[in-house]
């Protein structure tokens, strides 16, 4: 088991330097060293004082010289900090992490309840008209674009009815609450669709087994079959499916977190992008592949662990 | 937003700029749509020999829901192949043909309500030009037909998107799954690092570095989102690799090409036509974010995305302007619901065990 995820880890390092290398060079293609001395120091500094900035962040040297010191940075975990706001990026991860796992954490809670409780219910149901018309719902949901739930839920829940604030974040305690009920809304519905279709057609595939023919033909009732052996059962191939992303909530919903006004990982990183804030995105983007990788190991680790019959090699 | 103002180092540079006034000339374009319908129509006679394509018609042609769905789609693709259809005019700029048929509808100065007899804002009220079905927007435009106008920006989006991901996609799936050893590790190692990135970044950066238009849109969104369809084509292709068939053909001594090209790139078909018919549906949806973002469609190409994102200032307005959103939303949605279920129609047809 050990000797797996050491292999693993090893494996993933040339992905994480291909990762660290597309970054590196898309931002160094975009945004030339003067020009974000620029902007970062104002129009009118002296062209002495952008020399200065760019002498100072090693941006005089050249690009395989930087490139190697960037990893060697990354691999300790030293961060550069923010161009635009001088922060450390320890103390930027440190802080937004925590708004938005309390929205992606609730999301995907809710959201995986929901969806594998009306896959189950569709499966209970099947090849019924019930059946066809959640399944055209279903289709419904995930045709819409996830800017208009959002704009409908700001618009209509919060603003018409004044039900929950439309904007901001608060951190005080249980009343941070209120802010997080659209956000988490949004987010559920925006999955909801996709994932009831994936884990009906999941289900489905284990109704047909034998294993549930032998457990009816005992009599067992068929709400527990369905309840118990197929659910059971359809959780493993649920977690190759779900386990992947959870890692990756840390990062937060980019959409969700700006259109609320949530001041998580994913708002930070939509900022920096917008600002061209160079080390905030490298570093963001350091974390999540990370993090994806992390999913992905941790989802081989779970799967064994929950099917006897397969075996880590 | 500030990206308009960011110093783009790259954005415009010479080469992209004769190529963009190239594409823009009128019967450039013109053959391009042409080319496109012509291109998907000889697909699909091609794939109408294959018996499990004809099998799948078969099936097909019994299920309402998806004929519905396939009607709708084509109703869409008239209407955008018409806005995409351009001819000089007199004046010597250039119109659509979908513009002669409705081009008596005159424009306002600014926003009015659907069917309304005067300007929205105005006291005191001044009269209409003339009547318009859902209103006119901020410009004075109709809302109906810049909604109609703006399936041509889908259609061109999803097009060219699918002409770069699916050749990419299906031809290093198959590469992947057939040839295995290094081949198989290399392109493994590509998609695995391009899905570690997150794919807004990877957008915003290759438009922030080619520039805002439809067609680095399109290529943004291509190099992006091959992947899914490279690995569903190279588990398939692994597949059907151990098939009696693909050993008969080896036995036979046949080529490497011919194997790939005559044996297994038919027998994969089939879910390259599922993925085009799901994947076009979410290139739409990318749009919509992608405007958001504020990388969308370049400003005065009417599109579905970017009315959406115009309508979310309008609901926040007095009196409440709400028909460009919602004509947007509805006209996107109607599309991308049919696609969505012409894709689930086909999937079924095409493997009814699991329907």
């Amino acid at each position: 088991m050990l000797n797996y995820i050491l292999r693993r880890l090893l494996y993933s390092i040339p992905v994480v330097a291909g990762v660290m290398l597309i970054t590196f060079l898309l931002f160094n293609v975009l945004q030339k060293p003067e020009a974000a001395a620029a902007l970062n120091l104002g129009a009118k500094a002296s062209a002495q004082a952008k020399q200065e900035w760019i002498h100072n962040r090693g941006l005089d040297e050249p690009m395989p010289v930087q490139f190697v010191k960037h990893l060697g940075r990354l691999a300790t975990f030293q961060f550069e900090p923010s161009w635009r706001t001088g922060r450390d990026m320890r103390e930027v991860f440190a802080k937004h992490a925590g708004p938005s796992l309390l929205i992606t954490l609730p999301g995907f809670v809710c959201g995986l309840i929901a969806a594998v409780g009306l896959a189950l219910y569709q499966v209970f149901v099947r090849n019924s008209l019930l059946d066809r018309s959640m399944t055209l719902a279903a289709v419904a949901l995930m045709s819409v674009p996830a800017m208009v739930y959002i704009i409908f839920g700001q618009a209509v829940i919060a603003l018409a009815l004044n039900y929950f604030p439309a904007f901001g974040f608060d951190m005080q305690g249980l009343g941070t609450a209120r802010f997080l009920v659209l956000p988490v809304l949004v987010m559920v519905l925006v999955n909801l669709g996709h994932d009831a279709r994936l884990y009906r057609a999941i289900f489905l595939e284990e109704v047909g087994q034998d294993y549930v023919r032998t457990a009816l033909a005992k009599g067992v009732a068929s709400t527990r079959v369905l309840g118990v052996h197929v659910l059971k059962n359809g959780l493993i191939a649920l977690i190759t499916l779900t386990v992947a992303h959870l890692p990756a909530l840390v990062m937060g919903s980019l959409l969700i977190e700006n259109f609320f006004g949530i001041p998580g990982l994913g708002n930070v990183l939509f900022i920096a992008i917008q600002t061209s804030d160079q080390p905030v995105v490298l570093a963001s983007v350091y974390l999540g592949s990370l993090l994806y990788i992390a999913g992905l190991i941790l989802t081989d680790l779970l799967y064994a662990l929950a099917d006897p019959r397969i075996r880590l090699s | 937003m500030p990206l308009a103002s960011l110093p783009l180092a790259a954005a415009g540079s010479g080469f992209f700029t004769s190529l963009n006034d190239f594409l823009n000339r009128w019967w450039v374009q013109d053959f391009i749509v042409v080319f496109g319908f012509g291109l998907v129509f000889v697909l699909l006679r091609a794939g109408s020999r294959n018996e499990r394509w004809q099998r799948a018609w078969e099936r097909l042609k019994r299920d309402r829901t998806g004929l519905i769905a396939l009607a709708v789609i084509c109703l869409y693709l008239a209407i955008g192949g018409l806005e995409a259809l351009q001819i000089p005019s007199s004046g010597g700029g250039r119109r659509s043909v979908l513009d002669l048929v409705v081009g008596g509808i005159p424009s306002e100065k600014t926003y009015s309500a659907p069917l309304a007899n005067t300007l929205l804002t105005e006291i005191p009220p001044k009269p209409l030009n003339g009547r318009h079905l859902l209103g006119t927007d901020a410009l004075g435009k109709d809302v109906f037909v810049q909604t109609l106008k703006a399936c041509r920006t889908a259609l061109i989006i999803g097009g060219l998107t699918s002409a770069i991901y699916i050749p990419l996609g299906a031809l290093l799936g198959i590469i992947a799954g057939y040839f295995r050893r290094w081949a198989d590790d290399l392109i493994q190692y590509i998609y695995s690092t391009l899905a570690s990135i997150p794919s807004i970044l990877l957008l915003v950066a290759i438009l922030m570095i080619l520039g805002k238009g439809l067609g680095t849109m399109s290529f943004a969104l291509g190099i992006t989102g091959w992947v899914g369809l490279c690995r569903l084509i190279r588990g398939e292709t692994m597949r059907q690799n151990e098939r009696a068939y693909v050993a008969a053909a080896r036995a036979l001594g046949q080529s490497h090409w011919r194997i790939v090209t005559r044996h297994l790139l038919p027998n994969v078909m089939h879910l390259v036509l599922i993925n085009f018919v799901l994947g076009f549906s979410g290139i739409i949806l990318s749009e919509a974010i992608l405007s958001y973002l504020s990388v969308g469609s370049p400003v005065g190409t009417p599109s579905w995305g970017s009315m959406i994102d115009g309508g979310r200032s309008e609901l926040s307005r007095d009196p409440l302007i709400w028909w460009n959103l919602s004509a947007a939303t509805v006209a996107l949605f109607g599309l991308v619901l049919s696609l969505n279920l012409l894709g689930d129609s086909l999937r079924r047809a095409f493997d009814p065990k699991r329907g």
